[in-house]
């Protein structure tokens, strides 16, 4: 754990910002800069400053399921994307498109590749996590008390 | 014929099922879907004896073009009858034998699955097909031997079956796909016809020699017959299921269904005459050595075994004729002589010959199934097995070439299986009891006695009345090897002629063999036998097999000894000599022409990163070397800014942070560096680092140096709204266009983070050295990540 009062207030402000920005940038990949690959990196970050900030166990309180969880739950959007389209009678992996056209929030375009985007991240974030929380339950040091 | 394999797999899927149901009625309720089966088969010998193949395909595999395609001729259809007829019998066999085991259940799942796959192989007509159903049966083998999986025998004997028969299923493949090539198409039913093309072929005989090595190691033929003995640590119902009336044939059947395509040719008929000769007669005075009624038994089939190669490789209507007689004559008896052999085990606790004798009272069914079969491997008339031989006799007779040596060699062969099959059918229920048993010797159950008997009428119903199967089933097999229809007729009584006088020296040189069997078993030449092929060549194979193991080892410690640095070092050294080597060789290098102007900031970045790197060197402590190499890899993500490659940029900023917060948790808990190292390590360190500079410049002159090639990147700019809906061209190209690529990625990602999970949880005098050196390993993937 870091004791510094600016870190630990700037992460306070940070953690829920930054998580959103992921959102924001795993939504946007498709047509803008971003997508899941960075928006998972940057998710992970979070919890990783959050984890310099409060601890490894209040991190992993907040993060409420195992990074192994997450792996898991990643590989299966992004392989669950690809098998939609079998579901179809389209080759694997396909992309798949729905248009909705919805009344306040105008045009909509939902793509099995933003599922597929959503595997890369989690999978992203689940790596990151998995590997400084498994260093730090091994080796304890900076990050804890 | 696919619904026929298909129901036995359905039975092996719901056996588990029904054995909780039926317990010790289990046997003969999934008997019945065999027998089912076995009808069927029946209902088709009118129509396929009559030069009507059926064929069936339907799609499977479209886009490899293929389809799961079956072909029943008589061949074919000979085998289907002896698969699911002795597959009957033996699935209500193994309910008797098994009846107590607790997996009785998984034993029926392997032996069902067995079933429908060696049915697959007889039917299948296509190669891949085909071949499949070959290797299925060789894991199913491969299960069924190991069955009694906690002895370290069991296991051994079931890894040296798989290896072998395994290893020459792959040679095989190879073999049909040159078929295929050669001829043009993948079914077998159409290459029937194409032999002259095949034969003139250049591929002709490597075709030949893969062929045969998937066969002769399938069936047993020396010098792979080792191990065939050994596969008797299976059940006995195993034992007498596969490994003597159906799967060891499997490689008779391949050579046989083969011989319209391969056979005629001198080259064929050496080869096949001469190693089936050579196992026939080796294996058939081997069987004599052993006093375990399964060794016995296993060898003698191995005779046989070698008997029918002989017979395809010598050719001709005789000889195709003594071979579907010899492979009915054979199924008949030693599946019969088999169970009796397990019948024996189970009731009186031992298979040693030495120590039976005197059952007949205690088990007169079994005895019954055992004197029938037993005779007719001795080839007593009236049995079948008499025929049998004399149409051996006269195929050796009218063979083109060394008919002389065939006989000698079939007479000398079929001396030993008389004493063979007296001393399994006949000596365990004569003379006095020893009163060794571990247990007193009483009668099978009925599902035990009934296989033998029913196998050892039939022998005797098909020797008195040949007719029964003779112009049919034996015919229309003869035609289907032949290509040709020839008249088929069998009879017990010949007239006098060569081929009798043979048989009746044959006799009485096997009862002499059979008088003076425990004298002949001792004697120092069977010894001798016993050790040159018996147990030697398993002995050799098994020392090989762990001379492997230790070789593969040797190597894994040079390459994998644990130290980060020599990973390093290896990788970068082989990648300098290999890539530098090539490149040496192959390209011109010309230093670049820079076009255009370098801007100061760009200027300042590139000597940003060249003074990190140095300092990275140089510096004493390993946190400002991670800082430094930190300030080098956010440089490079500028330039990638600067360059126009935003989503690159964004992706090298994240992991340059998250790595430097990894390295910096780890690098607390090491030493700094310290002393220096000697000099002659540093020379080297930095003679690879050199290397590596070298070669990444060299690449880029060259790359710099040739024309952009826009064809790629203009295809996915036209098509990544049109086909992907996204405007963003990189994260098209890594969700769609590429998904596979990066499916691919997040699945390696996984498995290294399971790994560094992995490591951090070991021992820690095991992972002494480790957490240091995961890491950088760990996100070098992740950042080998956005690169692609």
């Amino acid at each position: 754990m870091i004791y510094s009062l600016i870190f630990r207030v700037a992460v306070r402000l940070l953690v829920p910002l930054l998580l959103l920005f992921s959102v924001f940038m795993m939504l946007r990949g498709h047509n803008l800069p971003g997508g899941g690959f960075v928006g998972g990196l940057v998710a992970a970050s979070a919890f990783v400053l959050y984890a310099l900030a409060a601890g490894v166990e209040r991190a992993r309180e907040v993060l409420r399921v195992e990074p192994q969880t997450l792996l898991g739950s990643g590989l299966a959007f992004a392989y669950g994307a690809g098998l939609l389209a079998l579901a179809f009678g389209k080759p694997f992996l396909t992309g798949l498109w729905v248009h909705l056209h919805i009344p306040l929030l105008g045009d909509l375009h939902l793509g099995s590749s933003l599922l597929f985007d959503l595997g890369v991240m989690l999978v992203v974030v689940g790596t990151v996590l998995l590997m400084v929380f498994s260093v730090e339950d091994r080796l304890p040091g900076l990050v804890e008390e | 014929m696919l619904f026929a394999v298909l129901s036995i797999f359905l039975g092996a899927a719901l056996a588990p099922l029904v054995v909780r149901f039926a317990g010790r009625a289990s046997g003969w309720i999934l008997g019945l879907l065999p027998l089912g089966v076995f009808a069927y088969f029946v209902q088709q010998v009118p129509a396929v004896s009559h030069g009507e193949p059926l064929r069936q395909s339907m799609a499977w595999l479209p886009s490899f073009e293929v389809p799961l395609s079956f072909y029943l001729d008589g061949l074919s259809l000979l085998f289907a009858l002896l698969v699911t007829g002795i597959g009957t019998l033996i699935v209500v066999y193994a309910g008797g034998y098994l009846a107590h085991h607790e997996l009785l259940g998984r034993f029926y799942v392997q032996l069902l699955s067995f079933m429908g796959a060696m049915l697959g192989l007889v039917l299948a007509d296509n190669i891949f097909v085909f071949f499949i159903f070959f290797e299925l049966t060789s894991l199913t083998s491969y299960l069924l031997i190991g069955f009694y999986h906690t002895e370290e025998g069991a296991r051994a004997a079931a890894r040296k079956a798989l290896v072998v028969t395994g290893g020459g299923g792959l040679a095989l493949l190879g073999g049909l796909v040159l078929l295929s090539q050669v001829t043009g198409t993948l079914e077998m039913s159409e290459m029937l016809s194409m032999g002259a093309a095949v034969q003139s072929h250049p591929y002709y005989l490597a075709i030949f020699v893969l062929v045969c090595a998937g066969a002769f190691t399938k069936s047993a033929q020396f010098p792979f017959h080792f191990w065939l003995p050994a596969a008797m640590a299976g059940p006995t119902p195993v034992s007498a299921y596969l490994h003597s009336a159906t799967m060891v044939k499997a490689g008779v059947f391949l050579l046989a269904r083969m011989s319209p395509v391969l056979g005629g040719t001198a080259v064929w008929t050496g080869t096949l005459g001469i190693v089936g000769g050579f196992t026939m007669v080796m294996s058939a005075w081997l069987a004599l050595r052993y006093t375990d009624l399964k060794q016995i038994l296993a060898y003698t089939t191995v005779m046989v075994l070698g008997l029918l190669t002989m017979l395809l490789g010598v050719g001709g209507e005789e000889a195709i004729t003594a071979m579907v007689t010899f492979t009915v004559v054979h199924a008949l008896y030693k599946g019969g002589l088999f169970m009796v052999a397990g019948n024996i085990d189970h009731e009186t606790g031992t298979r040693d010959v030495l120590e039976l004798g005197g059952l007949r009272s205690a088990m007169p069914w079994t005895m019954a199934g055992a004197v029938a079969t037993g005779l007719s491997m001795a080839g007593i008339p009236p049995l079948m097995g008499f025929i049998g031989k004399e149409a051996t006799y006269e195929a050796a007779l009218h063979a083109p070439t060394g008919a002389l040596l065939l006989l000698a060699a079939g007479v000398l062969a079929n001396v030993a299986l008389v004493g063979a099959g007296l001393v399994v059918g006949l000596k365990p229920f004569i003379g006095e009891r020893t009163g060794a048993f571990t247990r007193e010797p009483h009668e099978a159950p009925a599902s035990m006695w009934l296989g033998p008997c029913v196998l050892g009428a039939l022998g005797l119903a098909f020797g008195v009345y040949p007719a029964l199967i003779d112009h049919t089933v034996l015919q229309a097999a003869q035609t289907g090897i032949l290509q040709t229809s020839h008249e088929l007729h069998l009879a017990l009584w010949h007239g006098v002629n060569p081929a009798l006088m043979a048989s009746l020296v044959t006799f009485a040189l096997g009862f002499t063999v059979y008088a003076t069997w425990e004298t002949i078993q001792a004697s120092a030449p069977m010894r001798g036998l016993g050790v040159a092929f018996g147990d030697g060549p398993g002995r050799t194979f098994e020392r090989g097999l762990y001379g492997l193991a230790r070789f593969s080892q040797g190597i894994t410690q040079l390459f994998q000894n644990g130290r980060f640095r020599w990973y390093l070092f290896a990788i970068f050294t082989s990648i300098i000599v290999f890539v530098g080597g090539g490149l040496l060789f192959e390209a011109q290098l010309v230093w670049p022409a820079l076009e255009g102007s370098v801007a100061y900031y760009e200027a300042a970045l590139a000597g940003l990163i060249v003074l990190s790197a140095l300092v990275a060197v140089r510096t004493q402590g390993r946190f400002v070397a991670i800082l430094a190499l930190s300030i080098a890899g956010y440089s490079i993500a500028l330039i990638y800014m600067l360059f126009g490659a935003p989503d690159l940029a964004m992706t090298q900023f994240a992991i340059e942070t998250l790595t430097l917060i990894l390295l910096v948790i780890v690098i607390v808990h090491l030493p700094g560096i310290g002393e220096e190292e000697p000099l002659g390590v540093r020379l080297r360190d930095g003679a690879v680092a050199l290397g590596c500079g070298a070669l990444v410049t060299v690449i880029m002159s060259i790359i710099v140096n040739r024309p952009l090639n826009m064809r790629v990147s203009e295809y996915l700019a036209e098509n990544s709204y049109t086909e992907a809906q996204g405007h963003n061209i990189v994260n098209v190209i890594l969700v769609d266009f590429r998904g596979v690529d990066t499916m691919g990625e997040i699945t390696v990602l996984t498995i290294a983070a399971l790994g560094v999970y992995v490591l951090m949880r070991m021992p820690r005098n095991r992972a002494h050295e480790t957490p240091a050196e995961t890491e950088p390993a760990a996100s070098e993937d992740a950042s080998a990540e956005d690169g692609s």
